[in-house]
């Protein structure tokens, strides 16, 4: 036996370890523990409309989705739809993160198919977008009031993620919220 | 009752290709024929087991039983009844019960069409093909069987098929491509079952190569029907994403054209056979690698499947099994393998092989920016990136140029030896010529003149030059000219019609890309936009209601310099059972341009979003395409693939007049 005969061999068994440790790595059912339960990372960006800058400050305040997203990726636009529907049905603001992309076409896109979002960050080097671990395009984060990160989602956001997950888990953040105020008010009576 | 019959035939399908893939195996072992020719009514029994699957599956869909979760999943009693038909393959469990009957009729094709093959040589590649069945059906049985109930409690009204799937494209664009995908189970087959004996002439490569043509001419057709399927349904004009499931496509695709080239200088002079075996097994492990990607989640991409770990695990067990298993024993038998000749380095042998190289290089550039982004999070402790478009473009472009150049001189070239000078010599004119043509076509007809334009079309009207020359040379001395042209080989026409498909597709792309016009609107009723020489205007709006949807539907008319060219209706529609909006654009097809027009969200005052697009030559990606698979199905068609039948039927006729 020849052993260069091999090379298609061990080049192979090569691929499949960097599958099977993508696939361990990337099991959609389980969320990167790391970030849940998180404050969002601090940034300081561009906006994509007009000259001010963003920083996490901005996002804090309310519950809130904030998207990566890309005028590359065809997925995005998939579920743009959706997101467009949560943002003025739903009455959930939406933050957008313009990833690895050209504000000049991101903003295009915005205008031919209509913005969903709320604020939308320039994340052209993808600096933001290591911090937030991010794995391509699109991706949803689900953070509360005060900008903790509660729930990733990598892929599309479509309707049955909203019914079945993110509604969910965002009247479960209002109740807690509630009880909490009830709480301090009623602390508030008793002193 | 009808279900759980699909189910069993499934189970009763499982046992026959165990024994497909056991008793031909024992019956080689030991020298028994009979035992070997057993493969034959296996295969057939293994066929219409699975059909019968399929059929029940079919029966679920076509009755409306909700009880099954899969068609409860994927139908709705509104739906059409084509459609309900489609929606067999519409999602991951049915779609792979197509995907493995499409393999077990062509193992049945095989067992059939083998009258060529020796019977242990038969034997050997059914039980190839049995092996990869068990692997498929243990597969669908263990972790995506379609047919599981949701008893007892149970829908009755279905979350009908997504609409994105309701077209005339779901219908056709998954068996074609299938087709093409499973058909490279075929030379796969063969390659092992020649290593297995370890003696490689060129018969195994005269066996080979029509079913990989037409294998491969299949996956061709599938694709360009997935381009154009796309083009017209997702509404926003594009015809390739290099989405991860693309991709997963055009890498065997890529593998599988360099795997027709190879087989055929294996055939014609017995060279770069280990080669050739190598392809052979990485078209098919591209196939499986595809399906793997496809439906495990690794990857997210439009055309998500429904995603499941364990069905992941399962592929990729079954890939290391199989391409693993391959590569060892090519390893160990490869070295055998001995040329028969050799050959110059401008001869048409090592034409063939830059192409090979070339092709490989590409798929190899396709897959790493497939897999990177797992790669480099494998590498950098979980750190995520991804590539887009952007680097596909950079990298593959380049390659291809650099082929279609090959593909423009290799017509010139002859076996064993040409002389390099005559070679470029007789370039001169026919590249002359068409870059003369090509700049003066786009001095008077384009907008702007775009020098990579020029340069991309030259090459492609080059291409189609040398053909036209090739074939004048082949008939000039001729006395009969006409009956001369009849005398040419199959294979040579389907050769001259796939490169011709090439030269077609590339001057579409380019077109395509390079002088599109779009433009987003508001419109109200009465309105109208300009784009190119282009008049729209939008005349009305309107309420339709389909089967099982709702929509608002545009009337917009198309004029020219005031000549009328058509009526447009796109339309946005609502289906309540999936509670879904569907963009379905309108299009004026014609040769030399479509106009696109979809309508975008409503806004106030009663007027619309409208997009508009204007794409010059953008069919002829899709002719090209076709061209090409005709080429290849062309090439079986070649007399000399029948040479050994007719003469068994000459024998028996002998036989018979002696008797």
């Amino acid at each position: 036996m020849k052993p260069t005969l091999l090379i298609p061999l061990v080049a192979f068994l090569l691929l499949v370890v960097i599958l099977a440790g993508g696939f361990q790595l990337k099991d959609p059912h389980i969320l990167p523990t790391v970030l849940i339960n998180q404050p969002f990372p601090e940034f300081e960006l561009a906006s994509l409309h007009g000259e001010e800058t963003l920083t996490k400050q901005d996002l804090i305040g309310e519950i809130a989705l904030v998207n990566v997203w890309a005028t590359w990726c065809p997925n995005c636009l998939v579920e743009h739809p959706e997101l467009m529907r949560i943002s003025q049905k739903e009455n959930i603001p939406i933050y957008g993160i313009n990833y690895n992309d050209d504000p000049v076409k991101a903003r295009k896109w915005l205008r031919r198919y209509k913005d969903p979002f709320k604020k939308v960050i320039v994340d052209d080097k993808g600096r933001l977008g290591i911090d937030l671990g991010v794995y391509g395009a699109p991706e949803t984060f689900l953070i509360d009031d005060e900008g903790v990160i509660q729930f990733k989602h990598i892929g599309i956001v479509d309707r049955e993620l909203w019914t079945n997950t993110l509604m969910p888990l965002i009247d479960q953040l209002k109740r807690v919220k509630m009880k909490k105020a009830d709480l301090s008010s009623k602390i508030d009576i008793q002193s | 009752m009808i279900a759980e019959l699909g189910h069993f035939s499934l189970i009763l399908a499982l046992g026959l290709a165990v024994a497909l893939t056991v008793i031909p195996a024992v019956g080689v072992y030991q020298s028994r024929p009979l035992l070997m020719n057993m493969s034959g009514s296996l295969s057939a029994g293994l066929f219409v087991f699975v059909f019968i699957s399929i059929c029940c599956l079919a029966n679920s869909f076509l009755t409306d039983d909700f009880s099954v979760d899969y068609v409860a999943r994927n139908s709705n009693t509104s739906l059409p009844m084509q459609y309900k038909i489609s929606a067999i393959w519409g999602a991951h469990e049915g779609s792979f019960l197509l995907w493995i009957l499409v393999m077990a009729g062509w193992t049945l094709a095989v067992s059939v069409f083998s009258e060529q093959l020796t019977t242990d040589m038969r034997a050997r590649v059914l039980s190839v093909l049995g092996v990869l069945t068990v692997g498929f059906l243990l597969f669908i049985l263990l972790t995506s069987n379609p047919f599981d109930r949701t008893l007892p409690v149970f829908p009755m009204e279905g979350s009908d098929l997504n609409p994105l799937l309701q077209d005339f494209g779901l219908i056709v664009h998954p068996p074609m491509l299938y087709m093409g995908y499973v058909g490279f189970a075929v030379p796969f087959a063969f390659a092992i079952a020649t290593l297995s004996t370890g003696q490689l002439d060129s018969a195994w490569a005269r066996w080979s190569r029509p079913w990989t043509n037409v294998a491969w001419a299949f996956l061709t057709v599938g694709i360009t029907l997935g381009s154009w399927w796309a083009y017209y349904e997702l509404g926003w004009g594009g015809w390739w994403f290099w989405d991860a499931v693309e991709n997963a496509s055009f890498m065997p695709w890529l593998i599988g054209t360099a795997l027709v080239h190879s087989l055929a200088a294996s055939e014609k002079r017995g060279v770069l056979k280990s080669w050739t075996v190598l392809l052979a097994i990485f078209a098919f492990s591209f196939s499986l690698l595809g399906a793997f990607l496809v439906r495990s989640g690794v990857l997210t991409s439009v055309h998500s499947f429904a995603v499941d770990p364990e069905r992941g695990m399962y592929i990729l067990i079954f890939l290391v099994l199989v391409v693993g298993g391959s590569l060892t024993l090519f390893a160990f038998k490869a070295s055998k393998i001995e040329s028969t000749a050799d050959f110059k380095a401008s001869s048409r042998e090592a034409m063939l092989l830059i192409n090979n190289l070339l092709l490989v290089v590409a798929s190899a550039a396709v897959l790493l920016g497939t897999i990177y982004p797992l790669f480099y999070e494998a590498m950098n402790d979980g750190l995520k990136i991804s590539v887009g478009p952007p680097y596909f473009n950079k990298v593959f472009v380049p390659i291809v140029m650099m082929l279609f150049v090959a593909m423009a001189i290799s017509p010139v070239s002859r076996w064993k030896k040409t002389s390099t000078e005559r070679l470029l010599k007789s370039q001169v004119i026919p590249f002359v010529s068409a870059l003369v043509m090509v700049t003066m076509a786009v001095i008077v007809f384009a907008k702007s003149i775009e020098i990579v334009v020029i340069f991309v079309n030259t090459i492609a009207v080059w291409i189609i030059i040398s053909l036209g020359r090739d074939l004048y040379q082949k008939v000039q001395h001729k006395k009969a000219k006409i009956q001369s042209l009849f005398k040419q080989s199959m294979s040579y026409y389907g050769m001259l019609l796939g490169h011709f498909g090439i030269a077609i597709s590339i001057i579409g792309v380019v077109s395509t890309v390079y002088f599109s016009e779009e433009k987003d609107v508001r419109l109200e009723p009465g309105d109208s936009l300009t784009l190119s020489a282009y008049h729209f205007k939008l005349n009305k709006m309107l309420r339709v209601e389909g089967p099982n949807y709702l929509a608002d539907q545009a009337e917009i008319e198309v004029r020219k310099g005031g000549d009328f060219v058509a009526i447009l209706r796109p339309e946005k529609r609502f289906y309540p059972g999936a509670e879904n909006t569907m963009t379905e654009a309108d299009i004026e097809v014609g040769l030399f341009r479509d106009l696109f027009v979809a309508l975008g969200e409503p806004l106030d005052n009663g007027a619309w979003a409208v997009r508009v697009h204007y794409k010059p030559f953008v069919r002829w990606i899709w002719f090209g395409g076709m061209f090409i698979a005709l080429g290849g199905f062309l090439t079986v068609l070649d007399r000399r693939y029948r040479v050994k039948a007719s003469r068994k039927v000459t024998e028996t006729v002998l036989v018979g007049t002696a008797v």
